[in-house]
């Protein structure tokens, strides 16, 4: 698997070439700026791209238009987004293009080694990765809302889980039930918000990201 | 043609207006001249110290006749008027007398109630008798045979009577040259028309020249207001620095503590135990977790991240993203504010949206933001319940204090039972908007 990186901070930066190629996955540019990294994605058209939000020579959200631009003129293009803060503007901004892999998350949850290049992979195959920070912060606005209420407290983690964009067996594993059970939660989420049923994984994910986006 | 009369109509109503003002005034400018002898008078004998305390009232009295013309001409010309005088201590005689003898103010106010009851005597009075004298022209026909005789024509003994006593300006004798004689009316009323606007601008002019206050007392006040404003900066920065130490201090520091103590540990315990080592790891990581989740939401409260991205608009936009419940957004700005006003713009919407949730009850709430004349305007809006009050120590009193420290005003309409808007101002300039690298992202 090809992977481009853009970081600015050396340590990190070389932290995530180690951890990527630990895995198997070969580092085909690492940058450390917006303007290379456009570049770099249009030559390399890497499998997958790993970028830090703040980027010289702005440092403000660069990485994140440098990748959107990418993704517009090469389609699909899958995109992982570290950043050191969540904001559900750029999540919204970054799930407008319907096609290809997107992934938003927490620099800190590269700590978490297993969910990281789980993360990596996922985004690589074309699905989703959001933080569970975006989706707590998508969620606790609708607290309220009246489908969602409706429920239970297994069908929330299992909604949680998928709008992390973890794939149904993903969320077997995850909660130690069998895939089926997962399934029939799966049928009752879409039925109580009354989202149309899919047998795609990911967009099963979209579709709810979606919903709650609204 | 009815748009047309319309306007006449209101011209005229207006005219008549400043008529019955210009009467009122000139009765006012008259009682001024008492007031105002009354006082030199008092001020004259007030080596007869029983008459001292008088002096505050007589002061006090003239202050508020002199507020009343400063409203009427503020009404009159469209800009407000402040009073000039200076806070007058509680209590004692003397302190007070000395404020108020040493406050050009007082003086002015007592120079300008002769000049009204002379130049403004003059102005109002030849407004009023304009009018009067239309009036009299016009009524000739019907009135002529009740006005008194002033003068017996020889030859055949014909009555002539005269609408300006015996000063005989105006003699009619029978009812044409009555019909004759009100046609004056005419060019009379023009002349109203024409001049009672002029006449009483020009004396609005004069009582503002008078009374307005002088541009030394006007920088005293100001410097006055920016000794507040800046205290109260000071301490706001002073309380949010103690802040941020206090939560530095009780989490990311605490959480690294612990931290250093689980790794410490474990690393003494790896041999032996790796069971208990790989768990005591594993804690370690939630702990850094946890302390970057405390930093991120102190870098939040201290300047925005997506502030500094995306500038207000973005930045409020994801706020209202934020908030339960419906927030509509519209951002009209050629360009971007300073960074601290930006700053201070944010803070001011998102402790306004946060009262919204809190407090207000409401469906819906919605944003404005855009720039006129040298403001940057934000208004806060919702559908809740109303009621919403500046009061000390409550949250939009503090909004409004710090809106201050940038001579930012707040202003509240909350009836009982809502639509609540809050409006700010913050005078400020705008930069061209910065040109991007990259397209538009939407």
């Amino acid at each position: 698997m090809r992977v481009v990186i853009a970081e600015d901070l050396a340590l990190l930066r070389d932290g995530l070439i180690r951890l990527l190629e630990a895995h198997g996955m070969q580092v085909v540019e690492a940058v450390d700026n917006g303007p290379s990294l456009l570049r770099a994605l249009l030559t390399h058209r890497p499998d997958v791209a790993v970028v830090d939000v703040r980027l010289p020579p702005d440092h403000t959200d660069e990485g994140l238009r440098t990748a959107i631009e990418a993704r517009r003129q090469v389609p699909g293009l899958p995109v992982l987004i570290l950043s050191q803060y969540v904001e559900q503007l750029y999540a919204r901004e970054l799930l407008a293009a319907q096609e290809g892999g997107v992934g938003y998350l927490l620099k800190e949850r590269v700590s978490d080694v297993a969910q990281f290049v789980d993360a990596v992979r996922r985004v690589a195959d074309g699905g989703t990765a959001m933080d569970p920070e975006v989706v707590h912060q998508l969620l606790s606005k609708r607290a309220h809302d009246e489908p969602l209420s409706r429920l239970t407290a297994r069908e929330h983690e299992v909604l949680t889980l998928m709008a992390e964009g973890r794939t149904n067996a993903a969320i077997a594993a995850r909660l130690s039930v069998t895939l089926k059970a997962v399934d029939k939660h799966v049928g009752n989420i879409f039925l109580k918000l009354g989202l149309p049923a899919s047998e795609d994984d990911n967009r099963r994910v979209l579709a709810v990201l979606a919903y709650l986006e609204k | 043609m009815q748009a047309l009369t319309g306007v006449t109509r209101a011209a005229a109503r207006q005219r008549l207006r400043l008529t019955v003002r210009a009467a009122g005034l000139m009765f006012a400018s008259c009682a001024g001249l008492l007031l105002g002898s009354v006082l030199i008078t008092a001020i004259g004998m007030a080596w007869f110290v029983v008459l001292l305390p008088v002096l505050p009232i007589l002061v006090a009295t003239v202050r508020r006749f002199a507020d009343a013309h400063r409203r009427w001409a503020a009404e009159l010309l469209g800009t407000p008027i402040p009073a000039p005088y200076r806070p007058l201590p509680d209590g004692r005689l003397f302190p007070r007398l000395r404020v108020l003898a040493g406050d050009p103010a007082t003086w002015r106010d007592l120079a300008w109630l002769f000049v009204n009851a002379t130049a403004g005597l003059l102005l109002t009075g030849v407004a009023f008798s304009l009018a009067l004298s239309t009036l009299g022209f016009a009524g000739l026909p019907l009135t002529w045979p009740i006005l008194p005789v002033e003068f017996t024509a020889p030859p055949d003994g014909q009555e002539l009577r005269s609408l300006t006593g015996d000063w005989g300006l105006v003699v009619v004798s029978d009812w044409p040259s009555a019909l004759l004689a009100s046609v004056q009316a005419i060019p009379m009323a023009a002349l109203w028309w024409w001049a009672t606007p002029h006449l009483m601008r020009v004396h609005a002019r004069m009582t503002r020249a008078l009374l307005a206050p002088t541009d030394a007392a006007m920088l005293t006040a100001r410097v006055e207001q920016l000794a507040e404003s800046r205290a109260e900066t000071v301490d706001t920065q002073a309380a949010e620095l103690r802040r941020i130490e206090r939560d530095l201090h009780d989490g990311a520091q605490a959480r690294l503590v612990s931290l250093g103590m689980s790794l410490g540990l474990a690393e003494e315990i790896l041999a032996n135990n790796p069971e208990a080592a790989r768990e005591l790891l594993a804690e370690a990581r939630e702990s850094t977790g946890q302390a970057l989740a405390e930093l991120r939401d102190l870098v939040r409260g201290i300047h925005p991240p997506v502030l500094a991205d995306r500038g207000l608009a973005g930045a409020v936009q994801a706020v209202a993203l934020a908030h339960p419940g419906e927030v509509d957004v519209t951002v009209e700005l050629p360009g971007r504010p300073d960074a601290p006003v930006e700053s201070a713009a944010y803070f001011a919407v998102a402790e306004a949206l946060t009262n919204v949730a809190k407090h207000a009850h409401a469906n819906r709430a919605w944003v404005q933001i855009w720039y006129d004349g040298g403001l940057l305007k934000l208004a806060v809006g919702d559908d809740g319940r109303g009621g919403a009050r500046v009061q000390p120590g409550g949250g939009l009193h503090g909004l409004e204090r710090r809106l201050a420290a940038f001579d930012g005003t707040l202003s509240v309409t909350s009836p009982p039972g809502g639509p609540t808007v809050i409006t700010m101002e913050l005078p400020c300039a705008l930069s061209s908007p910065k040109t991007s690298p990259f397209s538009a992202t939407d």
